[in-house]
């Protein structure tokens, strides 16, 4: 099956008012002898929200995971085809590593590290070189106020990070990836393994982040996607089936297996 | 049902067995040096200089030269065997290099310690002319233990979830900044127990000091890294098959003290590594 064809056949042409900030063009991802990805191409336009949805295996982890090269960690995994950020190719323009200061990723389960609060959100920041006590200050509150969390633990940053909830874990995680100010989050399942509340608190900041950076957000809970999603695409078995504006592929599906995702029939 | 009742205590009783067969040796030898050492053991055993053909006084210098063993050997093979291992474990692409080089590290560690003895004199006393010396023994235990630190090591490296040098890369992280402020701080417990592990070894071989440092008689303390020195278990040798009419509570004092230098050592390190687990 030539699943390339069918992947850009779906791929919309960028609304004129939103400029393109990922450019995704034929990626092919191998493990071995399994293709994860069969030829993706996608469009992730500035300040939205895209997110994806699709059975497990279907290639959604290992498509975010390209977006920020975490991809070059697993010996096994081959990735082919192009990825441009804001036209640059991320392979030979930029480094791995200043790739990504721009492009943030939240992981399924939060994993605060072995640290405290503050030296969690600082990890990054300090990374890149910020020594000034000051700017970390300041960066630590904005991070969490950013994450919604400021008001909860500003009085505990010196606790270690692993003695918060597991829905504040997410948040600090959320605002370790804020200090380094990405103009791009990838969230993969950021919810999996959260309440209802700690989930609506992470949507909110999701939201109101959008305004000012462009989000991918991998999710198994189509109506999360339904919530959130300006766009939405459905991937199925390592290629993308549909992508369209997020009511649409709610309410309308082109494509028979989409709808099929949708109403539970499969997944 | 009844029978599988019976094989089941049968089956607990044997493995008891197996458990008691274990511990009994070890009690009896902790019983009898205590025991018959403990009578030796004084000021003047533990802090004078042998005389008499070592037939009276103390143990000092063997002392003071197993710690100086011990420190010298670790300060050489503890950072020498922790960068292989972050080497091999962080670093290293599964080739027919790394699998050679871990082929050796298995090898080495099953090298006999007399061999190590043997081959510590050739290159350090003779052929780098480093002499019998406290360098080249130490040295020699140093090649040693550097199998057991790179193993375990690289056992305590390995066990830091993957998704903690994730989360350190996608915050922009180099590879180096993960393992230093990521992964090393989480397997430092772990390269501790190596440590301990290697001391204790160091602090009881006698072969490999046997041609490299090992003083038969040296009744003052070693002044530099360039000299000979005295050390518990080859002292332990000396008193016991070489030299005639010492007396009995000497040969097992200077047992009781090994075995405790060896104890308070890892006592000591326990309690560095429940203090670094304690911090996260």
């Amino acid at each position: 099956m030539n699943g390339q064809q069918v992947a850009a056949a779906w791929c919309p042409p960028a609304p004129a008012n939103s400029p393109v900030k990922i450019r995704v063009r034929d990626l092919v991802v191998t493990f071995g002898k399994v293709r994860a990805l069969k030829g993706l191409s996608i469009d992730v336009l500035e300040n939205e929200i895209l997110t994806i949805i699709g059975p497990s295996n279907s290639g959604k982890t290992s498509f975010l995971r390209c977006l920020n090269r975490l991809s070059d960690l697993d010996a096994q995994a081959k990735v082919a085809g192009s990825i441009l950020l804001d036209e640059t190719d991320i392979k030979r323009g930029i480094s791995a590593e200043d790739l990504r200061k721009r492009v943030g990723m939240i992981f399924a389960m939060p994993i605060p590290l072995p640290l405290s609060i503050y030296d969690n959100i600082t990890y990054g920041p300090r990374m890149s070189g910020v020594r000034d006590k000051a700017v970390l200050d300041r960066t630590v509150e904005d991070s969490l106020r950013a994450a919604y969390l400021w008001d909860e633990i500003r009085d505990r940053l010196r606790l270690p990070a692993w003695k918060l909830s597991g829905g504040q874990q997410q948040r600090l995680c959320i605002a370790r990836t804020l200090a380094l100010d990405p103009e791009v989050i990838l969230f993969d399942e950021p919810t999996s393994g959260l309440d209802p509340i700690s989930t609506a608190k992470i949507e909110e900041a999701m939201l109101e982040l959008r305004k000012t950076r462009t989000i991918v957000l991998v999710t198994n809970n189509t109506k999360q996607a339904a919530r959130v999603g300006m766009r939405t695409a459905f991937f199925l078995m390592g290629e993308m089936v549909e992508i369209g504006p997020t009511e649409q592929i709610f309410t309308a599906p082109k494509d028979q297996r989409t709808e099929d995702y949708i109403v539970g029939r499969f997944g | 049902m009844r029978d599988e009742g019976l094989k089941q205590k049968l089956g607990f009783g044997v493995l008891l067995m197996a458990t008691l067969v274990v511990v009994i040796p070890v009690l009896a030898i902790v019983i009898l040096i205590v025991t018959k050492g403990w009578g030796a053991l004084s000021w003047n055993f533990l802090f004078t200089m042998p005389r008499d053909g070592m037939r009276a006084g103390g143990i000092f210098p063997a002392i003071v030269g197993t710690f100086t063993l011990v420190f010298v050997s670790i300060a050489f093979s503890l950072p020498i065997g922790v960068m292989a291992a972050i080497y091999l474990s962080e670093y290293a692409k599964d080739n027919w290099l790394t699998r050679t080089i871990n082929l050796a590290i298995i090898n080495l560690a099953g090298v006999s310690s007399v061999v190590f003895g043997l081959f510590g004199l050739s290159l350090f006393v003779i052929f780098l002319k480093f002499g019998v010396s406290i360098i080249s023994g130490s040295l020699t235990l140093g090649i040693m233990t550097l199998p057991v630190i790179i193993t375990t090591t690289r056992e305590a490296l390995r066990a830091v979830p993957r998704s903690y040098r994730e989360v350190s890369f996608s915050l922009g992280a180099s590879r180096w900044q993960t393992v230093r402020h990521s992964v090393l701080p989480r397997a430092l417990p772990g390269i501790l127990t190596g440590a301990i592990l290697s001391v204790g070894r160091v602090a009881g071989e006698t072969a490999p000091i046997l041609f490299t440092v090992a003083a038969f008689y040296l009744p003052h303390l070693p002044t530099s890294l360039s000299d000979q020195a005295m050390a518990l278990p080859y002292h332990l040798y000396v008193i016991t098959t070489q030299i005639p009419g010492i007396p009995e509570g000497f040969r097992y004092g200077t047992a009781l003290v090994l075995i405790g230098i060896v104890l308070i050592m890892n006592i000591a390190a326990s309690v560095l590594r429940s203090k670094y687990r304690r911090k996260r």
